[in-house]
């Protein structure tokens, strides 16, 4: 069983309430960090960590940290993006339901790091009743000394504040978060400059995720060094992976990065197998947004090791035959399951998402989702296949933020591996209508022996 | 078109959030004190009572508004159930569901109920894969639904409606 460093406490009864939290060793980060180091000796524990941003692009944090300037007189601010809107992910949304005190400390220890007086958690408007436990944890923690003035008497003053969001994914992308925390419609700003020079009411911002910020907690417990030492490679520390489709057990579960892909799907400490007996078809390991793998490719690289479910071991073998870690949004599709119309899902969502700003996606992602829904509906052409594979390519790279990357992706994904899928739809528009495509065959899936 | 005392000390609190100055940043959660308050859309009216509020044009109110997709912008019914269709709902069936629910209501998606009692509405993921398919009614997410849980929802809402909730 591996070690757990975020929810080994979670299901401690009564540890939303302060006291239990408390009792079980909660706040020891505040009292370290605040007492006995420096805010740059907590980012150099951060940097020593290795920990990578856990909201999917998984850039490491100390060092995103060490970028915000720290200009005299001018405020800086953290902000925590849980603006959880990843398909397949909901992650951040059980620690905040079940542990949201480790957030509320971690906030504390990141806001000390970083020199952040007025520090806000932006979470999306979906989550009403979670603001509520959020709320509740601030007011105990601010009841018992860890927020407001002078915190332990050092002289560092901290408060917390929750900001709902309305309904947008793309106010996940920090600088339309940023936007929308002014009270703006969610468009991404043009980078450079970037928020940790110019953020928040143009002052130098951290933006990180729910998660990351949490794993702050055990980093300072830990020290820097022992948390690197879980974990493997440049994947330390534990990730939480939300797991979602066709599984018997959904759910989330912290994982240390050491297991294997065919382990974590099959096993009845994690996922418990595909439901009602069925095969594995394919796998979004990452969050919609990353590329599809067949049965085959996901349970080993195409140099045919073992696929572990760490960020290198999942992006091995590129966009061709690897995918991604992203947010760990692991979604499932059995054997009855159609390509195409998840696929149609996934363009539906990224075309209702897109701000508008940028014409390749604009135009782009609205022209997917037409495309895919006659490919589906039995209207489709065989052109209309190379037509979809153009579109996404001139999406590509062409934004201003990475929602046209996210859009583009799982409709490549889908074609490069389920080619034959889109082709049987376009042949037989009558049966596509009445039975889907099944196994057949694209990729005849290992034989699993767990 | 006025907030209650109570609201209006509400809004009080948010702006003090922010830096003197930064008042627009109350503007989301301001709006959604809107929506509460006001029958549960935004009239252009309701929009220009927040504008004047926070020392606001109009325009920045409405831009807003029309952009986020928790705000609506026509009446809607007592009960809303905004019901998730993105893939790991529809892995899970949502698709039937949806079906199920137009068929009992007997109204389209966006559409209310002539008695004004319930909304359908589909919305794109909303966090709760794992518990699919689900939707949202209100503050709360209605979680693995089947034809016989939406009943009981449905009649719950009859229910609650009747004992004037």
């Amino acid at each position: 069983m591996g070690r757990k460093l975020l929810l080994e406490k979670a299901h401690v009864p009564g540890i939303r309430n302060y006291d239990v939290y408390r009792r079980e060793g909660g706040y020891a980060a505040v009292e370290k960090a605040l007492k006995t180091m420096t805010p740059d000796e907590v980012t150099e524990q951060v940097k020593k960590s290795g920990l990578r941003g856990r909201g999917g692009a998984g850039f490491p944090t100390g060092m995103k940290w060490s970028f915000l300037a720290k200009p005299e007189g001018v405020p800086r601010y953290l902000v925590c993006n849980a603006d959880e809107s990843e398909p397949g992910t909901f992650k951040d949304r059980y620690l905040m339901e079940h542990i949201p005190h480790l957030l509320i400390e971690g906030l504390i220890v990141s806001s000390y790091a970083l020199g952040s007086n007025r520090t806000f958690i932006y979470i999306r408007g979906e989550y009403a009743w979670i603001v509520d436990i959020l709320e509740q944890a601030i007011a105990e923690a601010k009841q018992n000394g860890w927020l407001g003035k002078n915190i332990l008497g050092t002289g560092f003053n901290c408060e917390i504040y929750v900001q709902r969001g309305a309904g947008a994914y793309i106010c996940g992308e920090e600088t339309a978060l940023i936007e929308s925390l002014e009270g703006k419609r969610g468009n991404p700003r043009i980078k450079p400059p970037f928020p940790a020079v110019k953020g928040l009411w143009d002052c130098p911002t951290v933006v990180n995720n729910v998660e990351t910020l949490a794993a702050v907690v055990p980093i300072i417990n830990l020290g820097g060094d022992e948390y690197a030492k879980i974990g493997v490679g440049k994947s330390t520390g534990t990730k939480l992976i939300s797991a979602c489709g066709n599984i018997n057990k959904p759910g989330v579960y912290e994982i240390d990065m050491t297991i294997s892909v065919e382990e974590f799907i099959y096993s009845d400490e994690y996922c418990g197998g595909i439901a009602n007996g069925k095969r594995l078809k394919a796998c979004i390991p990452g969050g919609s947004s990353v590329p599809i793998l067949p049965a085959n490719l996901l349970l080993k690289t195409a140099k045919g090791e073992t696929r572990m479910m760490n960020y290198e071991s999942l992006s091995d073998g590129g966009f061709q035959t690897g995918s991604m870690m992203g947010s760990g949004g692991f979604i499932v599709l059995d054997e009855d399951q159609c390509v195409v119309r998840h696929t149609l899902t996934l363009a539906r969502f990224y075309r209702h998402e897109s701000c508008g700003q940028c014409s390749p996606c604009r135009e782009g992602t609205g022209w997917m989702e037409k495309i895919l829904h006659n490919i589906e509906y039995g209207k489709g052409k065989m052109s209309d296949i190379d037509l979809l594979w153009d579109i996404q390519r001139k999406i590509e790279g062409n934004t201003i933020c990475p929602l046209g990357d996210a859009a583009a992706w799982p409709v490549a994904a889908a074609i490069r591996h389920f080619r034959d899928e889109f082709e049987w739809h376009v042949l037989n528009r009558q049966e596509c209508l009445t039975r889907n495509y099944g196994l057949a065959n694209y990729a005849t899936p290992l034989p699993i022996t767990a | 078109m006025q907030f209650s005392e109570e609201k209006l000390a509400k809004v009080k609190e948010i702006i003090a959030r922010y830096p003197e100055g930064k008042q627009k940043s109350a503007l989301l959660p301001v709006l959604h004190l809107a929506q509460e308050e006001f029958g549960g859309w935004l009239s252009t009216e309701a929009m220009d009572y927040v504008a004047s509020l926070l020392q606001l044009e109009p325009i920045e109110v409405y831009e807003v508004a029309t952009f986020y997709s928790m705000y609506n912008l026509k009446p809607v019914g007592k009960y809303t159930f905004e019901v998730c269709q993105t893939g790991p709902c529809m892995l899970r069936g949502s698709d039937d569901i949806i079906e199920y629910i137009k068929q009992v209501l007997n109204i389209n998606v966006g559409e209310t109920t002539p008695d004004g009692m319930f909304t359908l509405k589909t919305v794109e993921c909303l966090g709760a894969c794992g518990y699919a398919p689900m939707m949202q009614m209100g503050k709360h997410y209605r979680e693995h639904l089947t034809k016989q849980k939406v009943d009981e929802i449905i009649a719950e809402c009859r229910r609650n409606a009747a004992a004037g909730n």
